[in-house]
Parts: C-alpha cells; structure tokens; sequence
C-alpha cells in the first residue's frame, strides 16, 4: 500500500537559515501523527509545506500519489486548524464552517444541514448563528475543526491546536480529537512542543531538531528507546550515567558507573552499540526505592535521599549514589502505607538493566 | 465630600483633565454654533438685525434654486471627491500594509504625509500652475505635439476642484484604511486559502469586509470636510465650480446677510450630519463586536 503522504529529500531555506534538511516521511491513510520538538525545529514549515502556504526548496511532497509541486494551498486536498484559529470574526458560527462550501453544489438547506451536523460532531450543536467573537478558545478551536473537517479532506493539519488552553481544557479535547479522527478515518498531522501531548494523541511520532527528524516511532518505542540522548531527553525525564561498554560475541555487556556490571539485549540500543566510553539513560520509574525490610530480586545500590519532591499521586526522589556524578531521579508512587521519605535518609535504590537504554553521543 | 476630596476620585480627576478643553470646546465650539443657530432665526434689515423669530431665511433657501442647486453641487463635488480619494487610497494602503517590510513600513507612512509640510493654500496654488492653462500638462502635452489646444476642462471648474481636493485628502484616507488592513490577522487570509478560496476571493470575503471599518472612516474624514471648504472652490472653481462655502462666505462678507448666511451653514451642516449617520450606521454594523 503506498502512503498517502510521501516526502523526500525536502529542504527548506530562508536566506541563509536552513530550516528543512532533507526529511523523508510516510504517512499512512488514516494514521494520527505527529510532528514534536522544541520551537525552532522546523515543524510548523513542515507542516507549512505540507499544507501550501510555504514552497519547499527542494524535494517533493506527494499526497495521494499526486505531486504538490506548484498546487497552491486552495487546490490541495489538505485542510489545517491554525495556532490562532483564525476564526473569521466578521461572519457568525455557520458562516465560518460553512466557509468552504461556496462552490460545493448541494442545495443552500442541504449545506445548512451539513453544517449543523459539523458543529454538533464538535460539540457545538445550536451555536450557529452565534458571533465568532462571542466564543471562548475553546469553542473557536471547535469552529476551527468543524470548519476544516466538513471539506473531508484526505489530510487534517493541526498546527498547536491545543497549546492556547488551559490544562484542563487541553486534556479534554486530546479525548475528544482522538475521538473524532476516529471517527472521521481522516489521516491527522498535529504539530505539537508538547510531548506528552505527542504520547497521548498519537499512532507515531517523528521528533525533530534543527530542521532534521531525530527519531521517528510509536509512543511507546519513543519512550522506552530513544535512540539519542537528544530524543531522550525531550521526552519524558531521564538519568544519564556514564558507562562502559564491551561486546563479548553477541552479548553486550555495559559497566555503569556506580550502580555495577549488566547485560543488556541488542533492542536496548537503539542508536546503535558504541564500544569503550558511553551513555545509559534510566527512566525515574524504572528506579525504585527500597523501604524498611522490603526485599527484592534488583541490583541494589546505597544512596543517600537528596531531595524530595510531593506530586500528590507521585513523589520524585533524587538519591546520591556514592560515584554516580549526578543524583539518580526516582519517582516512586504514593502507595498506602508507603511513607515520604525525608532528605537525608540513608536509602537503598533498586535498578534492573532491562530497563537501560544505550544512547550514542 | 469637599471639592478637594473630589478631585482626588476616578471620577474626579478626570474631570480635572478633561475640563480645560471642554472650556475650551464650549467658548469657541459651542457658543458660536448657538449664535449662528439664532442669527439664521432671524432677519437682515439693511444695516441692523431684526431679532423676531422667522423662517423667512430657510423659505428663501428653499425657495430660490441657486441656494438648492449649490448645495446639491457641493453635495456631488464631496460624494465623487470621496469616492476618487478612497478609491485610490485603498491600494496605496493595502501595498503599504501587505507588500512593505515592517520595518520600512514608518518610512512610508511619513512619505504619504509629506504633503502637508506645505500649507493647504500653497498646494492649491500648485495645482493652479500644473492644470493651467500654460500650465505642466498642458504645455507638456502640446510640446509633445499630443494635442493642438490647451485643455480647458481642468481649470477653473468642478474638475479642477474635484482633482485638488482628491489630492489634498489622500493621506487622510490612506490612513484608516492601512490601520484597518493592518488589524487583520494575516492567519485568517492564510484560512481563507486552506478552505479553498483564491487571492482574488480571499480579498473580496475576508480582506475587504474586514478593512470596512477604515473605509468607513476614510469616507466620514474625506466627505465631511470637503463639503465645507472654501479655499479650493474658490481659487480653482472658476464660474461654475463655486460650492455652497462659497456662497455662505459671500452671504456673510458681501451681501452683509449673516442670518442668511448661517441659515445656508446650519441646512449644510444638517446634510453632512444625516448623511454621516448614514455611515456611522454602517459601521456600527461592521464593527459589531470588534
């Protein structure tokens, strides 16, 4: 099956700022994909280009098998909810979702219908003469939504939808947008500097810095194996330690400092198996504390309780491991019975090299 | 609560800010419009004013067409005025707000006002020396050997008088509209192109319905003024460009009718006033809510 969006070799300069160096990207029909990094990588022009609004330098871009080179923005069969929405502010509600319907040939009450039916798939059942200015964020992000999906179009862009709401009303509709592309089987690409946000949402992720894909892989991959200690360290929290390495045959056998000897499995080293000096990263949940008379089949390491910080559900520990350089981060959840431990509390830590990744650089 | 304590509330201190011009307003705004108000209630008798009230000055107006006639000239002269100056502004700020660099953006803006470091008088003389008879376009065009004649449809007539106020009046529209163009969100004309729209049609249902506020404005700031002016009728309308200004000042200064004379200001004031409504109206519906 070919994908319904295919990029080579695009670049993308501005005078002398190279921001696209030469992405290669498939995306599957009806996949939900996202595009993370820090501001400044290149995933809005990305998506730019994508959409129309920015012409590559080189490479092709081919949606649906059909390349884009020289289709303009109002030709492609992509539609995009902006970072700001861009809600028309001088038409009302319908006016707005029904936008681009002027050409479409059905009657004027069977667009109105179609309309209605577009707001009520965003929740916004009724609202339609409403004036656009008279909407919170919330509602124009709909209107926005609404808008974009009554065209049907092969490829819904979203460039930082959520990022202008409340963490409340984020995590709400990052149910409600999985839910509609489901509902709808419209391939989505959301533009995203949030990663959990990014884990959430989507079927894969392509992380970019400085206008080059960094990794590109499920949610879970993502986390569980970064393939660099960039990738690693824009998702999620991470300890990085100073380690060893030696290949024996197939067995590679990591030496970290501080915590001990461990072998690990070739799918822990996803950038690859540097040998001598390198890095292991460990996740602050793939640590644990170990309380008063609590046992464990884990290697151990005595440490000392740095600091504590109290989530509620969660409380993170940083422990110094006598030669480990950094404090080890620890999130441990709050279980009945469990206490919080204070700093300066002689602790022993537990760690398992299954969950080590090795990270090249 | 004594006057001090007074002073020192909201309410109060901006009372005290606004009061010296609202003094001001009242002595030199105010009053003399109630004067002129009661002058055209009353009557001229040779050397002194009958004080009686009358309508005798508004039947005269009325009755006389030379009075209805300038009138309505004044009226078409400011309407085509406005309609040119607008018209040619919208481009000129649409190229300003669109296609000029930010930071180049202040440098054109002082460049459309550099007309008025000179005074309005002396470009009006201007244009007397570059639509005269001997004057640029003419001699410029017979030297050329494009025309035999001089023209003489661009002096002294409606026509001069409509292109030297359309020049006078440019920056005054030119700057609504830019203001108006520049509040449009740029992300909203990108929309208009994802949703399917073209340039063209993006200009017509996103661009020109949003700069209505400013066209508005232009139109009220060129139109209003204009009806009233005096000096470019005067210097450049020859016979038949004279407009109703002129005939107030005649009335005033020559014909020594003053209550006739104010009668002719307040039914011209009336007009600009409910024609402006008209547009007020307008953009009350295009602003709604913004």
């Amino acid at each position: 099956m070919t994908p319904l969006i295919e990029l080579k070799g695009v670049e993308k300069h501005y005078g002398d700022y190279h921001a696209l160096r030469g992405i290669d990207l498939d995306i599957r029909q009806g996949e939900f994909f996202s595009l993370l990094g820090p501001s400044g990588c290149g995933k809005t022009t990305l998506l730019r280009t994508i959409a129309g609004f920015e012409a590559v330098s080189s490479g092709t871009i081919r949606i649906d098998g059909r390349d884009m080179k020289g289709v303009a923005a109002n030709h492609r069969p992509t539609n995009m909810v902006f970072q700001s929405y861009a809600v028309f502010p001088h038409l009302s509600v319908a006016e707005n979702v029904g936008f681009g319907l002027r050409r479409d040939p059905r009657s004027k009450a069977e667009k109105a219908r179609a309309v209605e039916q577009a707001l009520e798939m965003v929740g916004l059942g009724g609202y339609g003469q409403r004036r656009a200015h008279a909407l919170s964020g919330g509602q124009r992000q709909r209107v926005a939504l609404a808008r974009a999906l009554i065209l049907e179009p092969k490829v819904l862009l979203l460039d930082e939808p959520l990022s202008a709401l409340d963490k409340k009303m984020r995590e709400q509709m990052q149910v409600e947008l999985i839910r509609l592309q489901r509902q709808v089987g419209i391939t989505f690409i959301l533009v995203t500097h949030d990663q959990e946000e990014a884990l959430v949402m989507s079927d894969r992720i392509a992380v970019m810095f400085e206008g080059e894909i960094g990794q590109m892989a499920d949610p879970e991959t993502l986390y569980r194996r970064p393939a660099s200690k960039r990738v690693a360290e824009f998702i999620g929290k991470m300890n990085f330690l100073p380690a060893d390495v030696r290949r024996d045959g197939g067995a590679i056998e990591v030496d970290v400092a501080g915590l001990g000897r461990g072998a690990i499995a070739a799918e822990q080293a996803p950038g690859g198996v540097p040998v001598g000096a390198a890095t292991v990263g460990l996740r602050p949940e793939t640590l644990a504390i170990l309380f008063e008379g609590e046992a464990t089949d884990r290697r151990v390491a005595e440490g000392v309780v740095d600091e504590v910080v109290y989530y509620g559900d969660m409380t993170y520990y940083d422990v110094r491991v006598p030669g480990v350089d950094r404090p080890l981060n620890i999130a441990m959840k709050n279980l009945i019975g469990r206490p919080v431990l204070d700093v300066g509390t002689k602790t022993r830590v537990a760690w398992d090299e299954r969950a080590l990744v090795l990270l090249p650089g | 609560m004594g006057l001090r304590e007074y002073a020192t509330t909201e309410g109060g201190r901006a009372a005290t800010l606004v009061a010296p011009p609202f003094l001001y307003a009242l002595a030199l705004l105010a009053l003399p419009i109630l004067a002129v108000v009661l002058f055209s209630f009353w009557t001229q008798d040779f050397m002194t004013v009958d004080t009686s009230f009358t309508l005798a000055n508004y039947r005269e107006i009325l009755d006389k067409p030379i009075y209805t006639m300038l009138l309505g000239r004044s009226l078409m002269v400011s309407g085509i005025v406005t309609l040119v100056t607008v018209i040619l502004a919208f481009p000129v700020a649409y190229y300003v707000s669109f296609h000029v660099q930010p930071s180049k953006k202040s440098l054109w803006l002082f460049l459309i006002t550099i007309p008025f470091w000179t005074s309005y008088l002396i470009r009006v003389f201007l244009w007397k020396v570059i639509l005269g008879y001997n004057g640029v376009i003419n001699s410029g065009l017979v030297g050329a050997g494009i025309i035999d004649e001089p023209l003489s449809f661009i002096l002294y007539n409606v026509n001069a008088v409509i292109i030297t106020l359309a020049h006078a009046f440019a920056p005054f529209a030119i700057l609504p509209i830019f203001v108006a163009l520049e509040k449009i969100d740029r992300s909203l004309l990108e929309a208009s192109q994802d949703l399917g729209e073209s340039r063209v049609t993006t200009f017509f249902r996103v661009t020109l319905p949003l700069s209505m506020p400013g066209l508005v404005a232009a139109v009220l700031i060129v139109f209003i003024p204009t009806i009233g002016d005096y000096v470019t009728p005067e210097l450049m309308g020859g016979a038949g460009g004279k407009l109703i200004a002129n005939m107030i000042q005649t009335q005033f200064l020559q014909l020594n009718n003053a209550p006739l004379g104010a009668a002719l200001a307040l039914v011209a004031m009336v007009c600009v006033t409910a024609i402006s409504l008209v547009f007020v109206g307008l953009n009350r519906r295009w602003l709604r809510g913004r």
